[in-house]
């Protein structure tokens, strides 16, 4: 890994892991596969292009076509190879078809890709900030630190199973009260600053979350590291598919991201982040 | 394998397609794993322009039945960000460069063509006609004269090969490539991507940033293997072919219909070793007609 960047590279191709288990967490799916040829060190917030190896296609509306772009919640050396875990929601003919998969079955994936989160500056404490699925990528970095608080935000008790991945004890906050507070992660968030904001954040989740988050930061002038999501057909900086705006222009997310610096985005609402699933 | 393109010796006959492939993007992702491994037999850059651009707005990609809409914008450095920053990467490439240029003049072209053409790093130079000359408004891919012109403007300026990426939005594209080859082209590509478009399944609105954009994938290969058919038979210049080979025996049905060498696109985007894959395959085949160049 590159000191300068928070990058593990990849193998330049698209290689079969073995699927080890397809599992419910709460409203979400939990994609595990064996990967015996990749690096055995992805850093937390890196992603991988994940498709079946078998009918990937012919579904839904003839799609899907293209791989989709998950970020790994954990990765965990084996023996020989890793342990990669993937958070999955059905949202749509890809994301369908991967929530299929069953123990046996060939999981394609070209990865790790991007950039991951660096560590946090001097001095300051880590606070996570996930929303919904986005949590994904927070569970191992989570894991890599020693004292992180964790705050997560779900739509429902049901999606909020999830926190039961982390290590620590996440704060929780539901859309509808189900369990935790009643409302927003970013409520959470406000507080955790209001009270000691010699922190550094990392976040991912919704664009309309991450916006807020970097609104927060920003005001109370506190860095933040946020993780990213957008349509991408490719995730190695080919397809030029999936570029956001900065305040230095429009940089791929798959190359430069997906872990921007906060400090770097006029607004964390890119237009046009949607994916089609 | 080994074969030649234009009088260029080539390790294989697989290429990467224009825009498909950023190898200087793939090589901060892949490392120099990349160089030893390359997955094609000439390298094809992504289309220059004389100045910069930023491309499309967001979003830039709508899939389709086995295909891909992008509307991506020609994002690029420009002429002179291109020759300082990116052809010495390039050049460290372990297979030929070809380098694509798109010109909104049959002047500025030239300039593209002159520059780009007099670097020893570059062995060919591909000129994409798949746009308005700003002067006639007409596209000038699209019609064998605007084609013919251009290419007897930047014709004189370079002994090494110029490839012509054809347009499939053309009435006639075997008319445009002997136009081509009439006015001195060494070769001519396609097919570039055919005009597509897709709606948000929510407002019904364009989806694209760029409001239309262009087709490629699986979902073009049985019109693209019409079109190289089509002017294999028309012209004497070898002729590249492309538009969603995915496989090797795609590539072999390719060379069959009359193509010299194939390029592989789309695929790439599935697995960055799809070129790699289809060479091997290739390789492989028995049932390959034997190369005529």
């Amino acid at each position: 890994m590159s000191l300068a960047e928070a990058r593990t590279l990849a193998p330049p191709e698209r290689r079969t892991a073995q699927v080890v288990g397809c599992e419910d967490v709460g409203a979400y799916r939990l994609l595990s596969a064996e990967d015996l040829t990749g690096p055995t060190d992805p850093r937390p917030g890196q992603f991988y292009m994940l498709a079946a190896a078998e009918r990937w296609g012919g579904g839904a509306s003839e799609r899907p076509y293209l791989p989709r772009a998950f970020s790994f919640a954990r990765a965990e050396p084996l023996r020989q190879g890793t342990r990669l875990a993937f958070l999955l929601e059905e949202v749509g003919p890809g994301t369908g078809r991967l929530a299929e998969l069953r123990p046996g079955d060939g999981l394609s994936l070209v990865g790790p890709l991007g950039l991951g989160f660096r560590p946090a500056r001097e001095g300051r404490r880590p606070l996570l900030a996930g929303g919904g699925i986005g949590t994904a990528p927070l569970v191992c970095l989570c894991d890599e630190l020693d004292d992180a608080t964790v705050l997560l935000g779900f739509r429902s008790a049901a999606h909020a199973a999830v926190a039961a991945l982390f290590g620590a004890q996440p704060d929780l906050a539901t859309d509808d009260g189900s369990i935790g507070r009643d409302g927003l992660v970013t409520e959470l968030l406000a507080e955790e600053l209001q009270r000691d904001r010699h922190a550094e954040v990392f976040a991912c989740g919704p664009p309309p979350m991450l916006e807020a988050v970097r609104a927060l930061c920003a005001e109370r002038e506190v860095p933040a590291q946020l993780a990213m999501e957008a349509g991408m057909a490719c995730g190695f900086g080919a397809c030029f598919g999936c570029v956001v705006p900065t305040r230095a222009g429009f940089v791929r997310l798959c190359l430069d991201g997906p872990v921007l610096d906060a400090a770097t985005l006029e607004t964390a609402l890119a237009p046009g982040g949607g994916h089609q699933g | 394998m080994s074969t030649e393109l234009c009088g260029v010796p080539l390790g294989g006959p697989v290429l990467n397609g224009s825009g498909t492939f950023d190898a200087i993007a793939a090589r901060r992702a892949f490392g120099d794993a990349l160089l030893e491994r390359f997955p094609f037999d000439a390298f094809v850059s992504k289309t220059i322009t004389l100045e910069p651009r930023q491309g499309n707005p967001p979003p830039r990609l709508w899939e389709t039945p086995a295909g891909l809409v992008n509307s991506i914008g020609l994002p690029n450095k420009g002429l002179e960000g291109f020759l300082s920053a990116d052809l010495p990467q390039l050049a460290e490439l372990p297979v030929p460069l070809v380098v694509s240029v798109m010109g909104y003049t049959p002047q500025e072209l030239g300039t593209l063509v002159e520059r780009v053409a007099a670097r020893d790093e570059v062995a060919m130079v591909e000129l994409n006609v798949s746009c308005p000359n700003v002067e006639s408004g007409l596209v000038m891919g699209a019609d064998p004269a605007e084609t013919a012109r251009a290419l007897e403007a930047v014709r004189p300026l370079t002994h090494k090969p110029l490839i012509v990426k054809l347009t499939p939005n053309a009435t006639e594209p075997a008319a445009v490539a002997a136009a081509a080859e009439g006015a001195g082209a060494d070769a001519v590509s396609l097919l570039n991507t055919l005009k597509g478009m897709a709606l948000d399944p929510a407002t019904r609105l364009p989806w694209l940033g760029g409001g239309a954009g262009g087709l490629s994938g699986p979902a073009v290969r049985a019109v693209a293997l019409e079109q190289v058919a089509s002017v294999s038979s028309r012209v004497g210049i070898p002729v590249v072919g492309m538009g969603g080979v995915a496989s090797g025996a795609d590539a072999a049905d390719f060379l069959a219909a009359g193509a010299h060498v194939v390029a592989v696109g789309t695929e790439s985007f599935r697995d960055p070793a799809a070129g790699a894959r289809i060479r091997a395959a290739l390789a492989a085949r028995e049932d390959m007609p034997a190369p005529d160049g």
